[in-house]
């Protein structure tokens, strides 16, 4: 199980050199010439934490998460990841970084098509594991996420916080040194949240870096961790045990 | 690639293709359409230049000798012409044998003779076969310019007219070709793109777990394959058995026009014509999957 495809390589070089697993700086980035999502923003993220990234709306939350996934490149500036420049990633190497890195957003992004199993295998079959592996593995995963007895519901027959549990399930399933959550429990009630919550904690807890963007200062200010808060593009806060800050 | 990842992708696009499967089916046909038509024309030209190259080897010069020329110069005359450049062959006809031939035609000799006053009034002629067609006029007149040639004759209205009507047939189904060819690749661009734009969300995503570009094309490109390779057939079918009837209909009541009926003909534009559809197949999915590629 341990050896999956490809991913390896990718990304054994510098964690040792004590270096941060991801890495900004002074990325600037702008859209049609004149919209700055980003400005100047420099910021180092350690391996194992758990990030939250806040701010209001139009901030450049949703750009910071793009330009670590290298859906986008900073106008200005330099990203690291785990040693490798992003910016100078060629084509093809592109998804080599993507396997490593997992994401999920508010909407969930399921196939309606697609039991939860299958949704979930999907990104491993995607990666060329093989059949066998699939299936141990999309079983693991769907039990960390407490799916396994709904693996073969399709996603309009779940709740949201069942269908964001499939979401991550599928994040998590190539065992990605990093995850992001794009305001993950936006369209969740506040209970199902707070199971969210604890599954992305636990997920950091088994050594997982999770960077989560969100505007829900509760949690925030409950979980007491590292918070960079963002404002108009600009890095305004970056505190250790902090809170949102914005909720007043 | 692994062969289990390639089960996986012609899975994927026989799905696609099952489950938009009218719209398939209308794609592979008007792409058969088009390459019917395509295919139609390439034949035509490829048989009218048949017609054209027999005719025009068929052509030669006539240069008639001064009446009173003696034989040993008109035989000089062959020779030095033999070495012309451009002159295949040269056949001396004596006024001998021009007056047995045309007694062949008119009645006997003696009536001929008869009638111009006993005197053979032909003069030796040289059937001159040249190379290449194209060169007969430049020919014709150099011979004409030679000592003891009298006059020149090669029909040179009719070749020049033909020549005319082999280069512009040329041009227009050229013309024609290059035209249906692209009208099936946006055909086949179309209606993949209306599969990839159906599975949009499936690629966004499949970029988002780290499919590498090549993943996500393989099973439209086979898609795309399997259809122009379908619409391909189909119309080489259609042309094969059209060619044949309509050579057979022709070759009844047309006798004199030479028309290509090798079976290889038939063979090679249904092998290119599949192969084309395939190929155009291909290349319009990989046209239509670009745009999508970019997250
Ligand atoms: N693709 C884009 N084209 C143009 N402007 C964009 C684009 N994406 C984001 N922006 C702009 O960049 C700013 C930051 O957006 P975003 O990163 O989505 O903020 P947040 O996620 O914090 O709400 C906003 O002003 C937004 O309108
Ligand atoms: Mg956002």
């Amino acid at each position: 199980m341990s050896k999956t495809t490809l991913r390896g390589c990718f990304f054994v070089s510098s964690l040792e050199v004590g270096e941060g697993l991801v890495q900004f700086f002074n990325v600037t980035k702008v859209y049609n010439q004149n919209i700055y999502a980003l400005k100047d923003v420099s910021v180092k993220i350690d391996k194992g934490e758990f990030v939250f990234l806040v701010g209001p709306s139009g901030a450049g939350k949703t750009t910071f998460i793009r330009l670590l996934f290298r859906e986008e490149l900073p106008t200005k500036g330099q990203i690291i990841v785990a040693g490798r420049s992003i910016t100078r990633l060629r084509p093809r190497e592109i998804p080599l970084l993507r396997r490593n890195i997992g994401v999920i957003f508010q909407d969930f992004r399921l196939l309606p098509d697609r039991t939860v199993y299958e949704n979930v295998a999907f990104a491993l079959q995607v990666v060329e594991a093989p059949p066998r592996e699939i299936k141990a593995r999309v079983e693991e995963v769907l039990a960390q996420v407490g799916l396994l007895s709904k693996a073969h519901l399709f996603p309009h027959q779940l709740s949201g916080g069942e269908q964001q549990r499939t979401a991550i399930a599928r994040a998590i399933v190539n065992r990605p040194r990093i995850l992001m959550a794009d305001e993950p429990t936006g369209n969740l009630d506040p209970a199902t949240s707070r199971e969210i919550m604890s599954l992305l904690l636990e997920i950091n807890r088994l050594g997982t870096t999770v960077i989560m963007a969100t505007h829900a200062w509760d949690i925030v200010n409950t979980l007491k961790r590292r918070v960079i808060a963002l404002d108009k593009g600009r890095l305004v806060r970056d505190d250790r045990e902090g809170v949102y800050g914005y909720e007043a | 690639m692994k062969l289990r990842t390639f089960g996986l992708f012609l899975r994927q696009a026989a799905l696609s293709l099952w489950r938009n499967a009218w719209m398939s089916l209308a794609a592979a046909i008007s792409v058969a359409v088009t390459l019917f038509i395509l295919g139609t024309f390439v034949l035509l030209i490829l048989n009218i230049n048949f017609i054209a190259n027999t005719l025009q080897s068929s052509v030669e010069i006539a240069a008639f000798l001064e009446v009173d020329a003696p034989r040993s110069e008109a035989r000089a005359l062959q020779e030095r012409l033999k070495n012309f450049p451009g002159i295949a062959d040269v056949v001396l006809v004596t006024k001998e044998e021009g007056l047995k031939t045309l007694a062949q035609q008119f009645g006997s000799e003696e009536e001929l003779l008869k009638a111009t006053g006993g005197v053979n009034p032909l003069p030796d002629y040289l059937r001159i076969k040249v190379q290449d067609p194209a060169q007969i006029g430049e020919i014709a007149q150099a011979v004409q310019s030679m000592p003891g040639v009298d006059e020149v004759n090669y029909g040179q209205a009719v070749v020049e007219r033909l020549l005319a009507v082999v280069r512009w047939v040329r041009y227009l189904g050229a013309g024609i070709v290059v035209l249906l060819g692209a009208g099936s690749l946006l055909l086949l661009m179309i209606t993949i793109r209306l599969a990839v734009y159906a599975r949009r969300r499936e690629i966004n995503i499949m970029k988002y777990v780290g499919a590498t570009d090549w993943f996500i094309r393989w099973p439209f490109l086979l898609e795309g394959f399997f259809l122009g390779l379908l619409g391909g057939a189909l119309a080489a079918a259609a042309v094969a058995a059209g060619y044949s009837s309509l050579v057979n209909k022709i070759s009844l009541s047309l006798v004199f026009v030479p028309l290509l009926r090798d079976g290889y003909i038939l063979w090679y534009s249904g092998l290119g014509l599949t192969a084309g559809g395939a190929a155009i197949g291909a290349a319009g999915s990989l046209l239509a999957v670009h745009r999508f590629l970019k997250v």
